[in-house]
């Protein structure tokens, strides 16, 4: 423990850079989710197609090529990224993608009849969106919205790969002027899960503040029964 | 020029052997991770005391903790004790842990979906409860969530890329030396998104098909 004691700064540092891209990134997640999700539900089918080909073409290329090809190769076209800014992107375009699926599926799920009697009622689309159908969506979206932002989390060491000094990056910093592998690699490790529970105790609460029955399960209850199962 | 053809044509052959490693390393650690998977969510079934917990809390962990820190931590720390292991190997072993987590939640819900009748008729008929497991449960939770694992199948495909960080020679690490020797970086990594495109699309489609027509538990 000793040898790594003056290099707690580092760690900390990296702290803070990972923090800061997971919630740089899932503030783009979220942004992207929405628009890719709405655009998928819209009557208009150009709209629709071309928010199902970006999700696919997210989706379907790896997170990793899509990083690199943002801070490699569109330099080429006289775009130069800074790492990250590159790193937020990327996460956030990728996790956006799949967010958006949680976006279109729990609203695509809500009751047929709320879609009818807003219609009946002569809503507008944007109102029946707005007034009806968001508001019932969002208690459903929070457990898979919790697990992409989990994933966004353990995704953002990746941008280590492009020299953003998180902490996976200042640990590999750490590990090769001290030797201690298993020591450094171990703390990071703890580290990243605790920022997962983190995330996993505000959906909780979310859950709890959006729930239409107001359960009040205590709070280490329900991470408790997050941490025995079905994700 | 932005593109060059020929340039992006002369390294495809190269490519292409990269994504043969990613799908060798895809189909074994896809079998890892089905069997592993399998065996730790019927050890949390049997609730072993200790055991289970100690199962169960791993799979968190694991599911709780970046997938390139695990590599970085077992590539790195296993020659400390005199395991010498090819990148690939160690890939192939972390990434099939790394997903064993995820699949033996997949097997744990195909497990609970087995209808509760079928274990009381073979409590009834006197079945011993490795039989009950061999022959009733496990055919029964294993078809229920095959298509399950096909989604992981597709994830790990793409996730494997992340282990060309402990240089692991698949697509990603071939494109990103073809890009550092000729100083460009389009080509390579364009085609290389391509080919990833080209083998996941297809793949989530036909399954996405294959969940409709056999439905599936979640």
């Amino acid at each position: 423990m000793d040898a790594i004691a003056e290099y707690l700064p580092l760690i900390r540092q990296g702290l803070v850079t990972t923090v800061e891209v997971t919630v740089l990134g899932a503030v783009l997640a979220l942004v992207v989710a929405f628009v890719l999700g709405l655009a998928r539900l819209s009557t208009h089918r150009w709209l629709r197609w071309t928010a199902a080909c970006i999700v696919e073409f997210l989706r379907g290329t790896s997170l990793v090529v899509q990083l690199f090809w943002l801070f490699f190769a569109l330099p080429f076209f006289g775009i130069q990224l800074t790492a990250l800014f590159a790193g937020v992107l990327a996460l956030g375009l990728n996790e956006g993608a799949y967010a958006s699926e949680v976006v279109r599926g729990s609203i695509a799920s809500r009751p047929r009849g709320q879609t009818e009697a807003a219609i009946a009622l002569n809503m507008t689309p944007a109102l029946r969106m707005r007034r009806i159908l968001l508001p019932q969506s969002v208690p459903a979206m929070l457990p898979p919205m919790g697990n992409v932002m989990v994933d966004l989390l353990k995704n953002s060491s990746l941008v280590s790969l492009v020299t953003v000094a998180d902490l996976t990056f200042n640990a590999g910093l750490i590990r090769s002027s001290t030797g201690e592998t298993a020591l450094v690699y171990g703390i990071i490790l703890i580290l990243y899960f605790l920022l997962s529970l983190v995330i996993s105790a505000i959906v909780a609460l979310l859950e709890r503040r959006f729930s239409p029955t107001r359960e009040r399960r205590p709070l280490l209850t329900s991470l408790a029964g997050r941490m025995q199962g079905v994700s | 020029m932005i593109w060059d053809n020929a340039f992006a044509i002369s390294i495809l052959p190269k490519l292409l052997q990269g994504l043969v490693t990613t799908v060798q390393i895809t189909i074994a650690g896809m079998a890892i991770a089905a069997v592993l998977g399998l065996i730790v969510a019927v050890f949390r079934f049997l609730r072993i005391p200790v055991l289970s917990q100690v199962l169960g809390f791993l799979v968190y962990f694991i599911r709780g903790t970046p997938l390139l820190v695990q590599a970085f931590f077992v590539f790195y720390v296993l020659p400390e004790y005199g395991i010498a292991m090819s990148a690939l190997l160690t890939g192939i072993i972390v990434i099939g842990i790394n997903y064993s987590a995820y699949t033996a939640e997949v097997y744990r819900s195909g497990i609970e979906g087995v209808p509760v009748g079928q274990w009381e008729a073979s409590t009834a008929l006197n079945l011993p409860r490795a039989r009950t497991w061999t022959r009733i449960v496990l055919p029964q939770a294993v078809r229920r969530v095959v298509p399950l694992l096909g989604n992981y199948l597709i994830q790990m495909f793409k996730d494997s890329a992340i282990l060309s960080a402990i240089t692991v020679y698949e697509l990603m690490s071939v494109a990103k030396a073809i890009g550092q020797s000729e100083f460009r970086y389009i080509e390579p990594f364009t085609i290389a998104a391509l080919l990833f495109l080209i083998v996941s699309v297809p793949c989530t489609l036909v399954l996405r098909r294959l969940e409709t027509r056999y439905g599936t538990v979640h």
